[in-house]
């Protein structure tokens, strides 16, 4: 009738598992790195809005318990949000219920998505894109109101 | 088949696998017969380690099964005369009966019309029996719910029901008696669940078609906020039926609950699309614009005692003044208490803490982040300011006075006072019961403030005791670890020594637990001596002046007390000797001493 592989998916906790990216910018071992997702408090979150607010993601992510603090990513040139932030919680169980009912769902009317972060770092906040935003953000070609518009390179042409 | 995992899912799924049973069942008698017995198994094993609320959700499936012609309906109505006559029991919990009848009255919506049709006579005695059981408990909104669902004939709408479309097979299936089943007696080590409070806003007769509103655990909460962002979204062309709101008293459940829940929303996105979204005519229940109100604003308040000194003050923390330059500023400002300042300089100065803490709140207010900053980089100014408990309450209601249009900021703003020790958790229960605050008392915000006060409280004198039993295991591992040194030399003075800093250790964290657990103890004798005030002063106020007691705010005050009780049951269970005799003793109005009552009646 059923394998014991199909009954095993019936009791996984997947929204907990690591996702496949791993931070190329990590200081140590994929192991090192592995280690502190797999104990992490603190969540990546991505596909924010740039006019998405500190208290809107505490509002949102206070729901799974309380939060340590929440850092919001920042274009390196502007200075200003540019469409991510670390949220850190104090119990790790807070994190993984986060991954389980906050992840995909939508804040800002726009399906925001978490991931597992090794901890935040001094100049983590800052996007990694050669115009100061995140790297997604140089790239793509659709239009994004909530994002400044177009990509980056788009715009330049 | 993996039962198990089954079982775990949401009631809404109930239906679908019970149906899947039931056509399993119909193919394969052993099956059923087996699957069964699995489920009673399981059912046992629950109740043996406290799994209640899985308990319910399997008897539950098991009702189900009957509907899916795999259990024998008589056989069923059985099982639950044996959960009945758990009230007949003595010498137990009440709380033990309490759920056995919980167990059986939520089974009913799925099987209710079943049972009656196979064995009405024994049903009608089953909740005659309930009924004289239940006079006034906590289950009474269940009770109405399952009397009102006989009245129309079991007639239940909202349980999606597979299986009919299925009748056809099933009906030919041939059925199994459950084997007879005894509730596991009561052990010293049995802990039944509380009653769950459930904050109902609407009346029955609003409703009476409506599903059962699901209760207030966390994540199922955070659904129907979501939920209600959208209905509300989308709902708003329906006025009339929401416009009696305007009309009502502010405080009563209806408008309440809409300004409430506009003020989630407006937490969720911002301020302006709420004002866009809502009608005009809403507008009275929109809420505030969430804006800092800084008293030395501008030059119209140059009068304002203090008013020279945040001029001075904001100056010198844009220019990034350390603690001590911000101490020789305030120096100069008078305590209006005192004829004279004091030798020392910091005794209590309502002035000081108002210029300084408006000041700084006003300058951080950009966002959440530049807040805790302020609050970090001028802790020790805050400490010293705040030493007093005086200190602490004026500091609280500065932090209001500035923030009284933004509660989530707040919110905030005293959880990390409290985290970083500017204020105790006893100031802030004595403040939120202040007069200042008599106006929000109310809102949901200050509950959520209390709550998580409380919450962070109790985390506490876990966390120390935690510390506490980890070092006394240290120091066991290595008592074992010399024991078992097969060493000569041992010299009882070395040993002394290497135990020394560990019992040194072990003797303050003993210390630090009871201190702990005295503030802890603290927390909970204020917050209900204060609710024990407030309370009074209203029901002698209705009684002198002959009006009803049961206004809005009497009836949400004291059902707030009673959610205190329930809420916090399991610590507060250890103070139930003080609260009698010091607090709910017999000279108390009858009103509020009848919470403490029904409260002592849960744990007995």
């Amino acid at each position: 009738m059923c394998s014991a592989d199909t009954l095993s998916v019936l009791r996984s906790d997947s929204y907990v598992d690591l996702s496949q990216y791993r931070d190329q910018h990590f200081r140590g071992t994929r192991y090192d790195q592995e280690r502190l997702l797999r104990k992490s408090c603190t969540l990546y979150v991505g596909n924010l809005s740039f006019y998405t607010t500190e208290e809107q993601i505490h509002e949102l992510f206070g729901k799974s318990g309380d939060i340590k603090k929440v850092i919001m990513g920042l274009d390196k040139v502007k200075k200003t949000p540019c469409g991510f932030c670390f949220v850190e919680y104090y119990a790790r169980g807070d994190a993984e219920n986060a991954m389980r009912y906050i992840n995909g769902t939508r804040l800002d009317d726009r399906i925001i998505r978490t991931d597992w972060d090794a901890g935040f770092k001094e100049g983590r906040q800052y996007g990694r894109g050669r115009s100061g935003g995140q790297v997604r953000d140089e790239y793509r070609q659709d239009y994004d109101a909530g994002r400044g518009g177009y990509g980056k390179n788009v715009q330049c042409q | 088949m993996s039962r198990r995992r089954h079982s775990d899912d949401s009631d809404e799924k109930l239906t679908v696998y019970t149906t899947l049973v039931g056509l399993l069942n119909a193919r394969n008698y052993n099956f059923g017969g087996e699957f069964v017995e699995a489920m009673i198994r399981q059912l046992k094993e629950c109740l043996k380690v406290n799994m209640y609320n899985q308990a319910v959700h399997l008897v539950r499936f098991l009702s189900d099964l009957v509907n899916c012609h795999v259990i024998a309906a008589p056989s069923m109505v059985a099982m639950f005369e044996n959960f009945v006559s758990v009230t007949q029991e003595e010498d137990v919990p009440q709380v033990r009966c309490d759920w056995y009848i919980f167990a059986f009255l939520s089974s009913l919506p799925w099987v209710g019309k079943e049972l009656y049709e196979k064995k009405d006579a024994e049903m009608d005695r089953l909740l005659s029996q309930t009924e004289s059981y239940l006079n006034s408990r906590y289950l009474d909104c269940l009770w109405s719910q399952i009397q009102k669902l006989k009245k129309d004939r079991w007639q239940e709408r909202h349980i999606l029901r597979p299986y009919l479309a299925f009748d056809s097979i099933l009906c030919e299936a041939l059925q199994h008696n459950l084997p007879p089943f005894t509730p596991p007696p009561h052990t010293e080590d049995s802990v039944y669940p509380m009653p769950r409070v459930i904050f109902r806003m609407f009346d029955y007769t609003d409703d009476p078609e409506g599903p059962v509103m699901p209760g207030s655990h966390s994540v199922e909460r955070f659904v129907i906020e979501e939920n209600l962002h959208c209905i509300i979204k989308s709902h708003w062309k329906e006025r009339k039926t929401w416009s009696d709101c305007l009309t009502q008293d502010l405080e009563k459940p209806k408008p309440k609950f809409v300004r409430e829940v506009l003020e989630k929303c407006m937490r969720l996105s911002y301020h302006q699309r709420i004002i866009d979204l809502v009608p005009a005519s809403f507008s009275v229940l929109s809420p505030a614009n969430p804006v800092c109100m800084y008293k030395y604003a501008d030059e119209s308040n140059r009068s304002l005692p203090g008013y020279t000194v945040a001029l001075c003050l904001t100056i010198a923390i844009k220019n990034k003044a350390s603690n001590d330059e911000i101490f020789g500023i305030l120096k100069d400002v008078p305590n209006p208490n005192q004829e004279d300042d004091d030798d020392e300089g910091f005794s209590f100065n309502p002035l000081k803490i108002e210029v300084f803490v408006q000041t700084l709140l006003h300058l951080a207010a950009k966002s959440f982040s530049h807040s805790f900053s302020a609050l970090a980089k001028f802790h020790e100014v805050f400490k010293t300011l705040a030493e007093s408990d005086e200190g602490k309450l004026h500091v609280l209601r500065v932090v209001y006075e500035v923030w009284k249009n933004h509660p989530q900021m707040i919110a905030v703003l005293v959880d990390k006072m409290i985290r970083t020790q500017i204020v105790d958790c006893a100031a802030v229960a004595n403040w939120i019961f202040s007069s200042e605050l008599a106006h929000d008392f109310t809102r949901f915000y200050i509950w959520e403030i209390l709550h998580s006060t409380i919450r962070k409280m109790n985390k506490h004198v876990l966390k120390i005791h935690k510390e506490l039993e980890d070092t006394k295991a240290r120091l066991a591992r290595q008592h074992k670890r010399r024991d078992s040194d097969d060493d000569d030399d041992d010299d009882d003075r070395s040993t002394d020594r290497e135990d020394g800093p560990l019992e040194e250790q072990i003797e303050r964290l003993q210390e630090k637990v009871e201190s702990a657990q005295s503030e802890q103890k603290n927390l909970f004798l204020v917050i209900f001596q204060r609710f024990i005030m407030l309370l009074t002063e209203h029901l002698v106020r209705c009684e002198t002046g002959g009006i009803d007691v049961f206004t809005p705010w009497y009836k949400s005050c004291i059902e707030r007390l009673q959610q205190i009780f329930l809420q916090h049951h399991q610590i507060i269970q250890q103070y139930m000797v003080t609260l009698e005799n010091l607090l709910f003793t017999a000279e108390l109005d009858h009103h509020i001493l009848a919470v403490f009552q029904q409260f002592c009646a849960l744990q007995a």
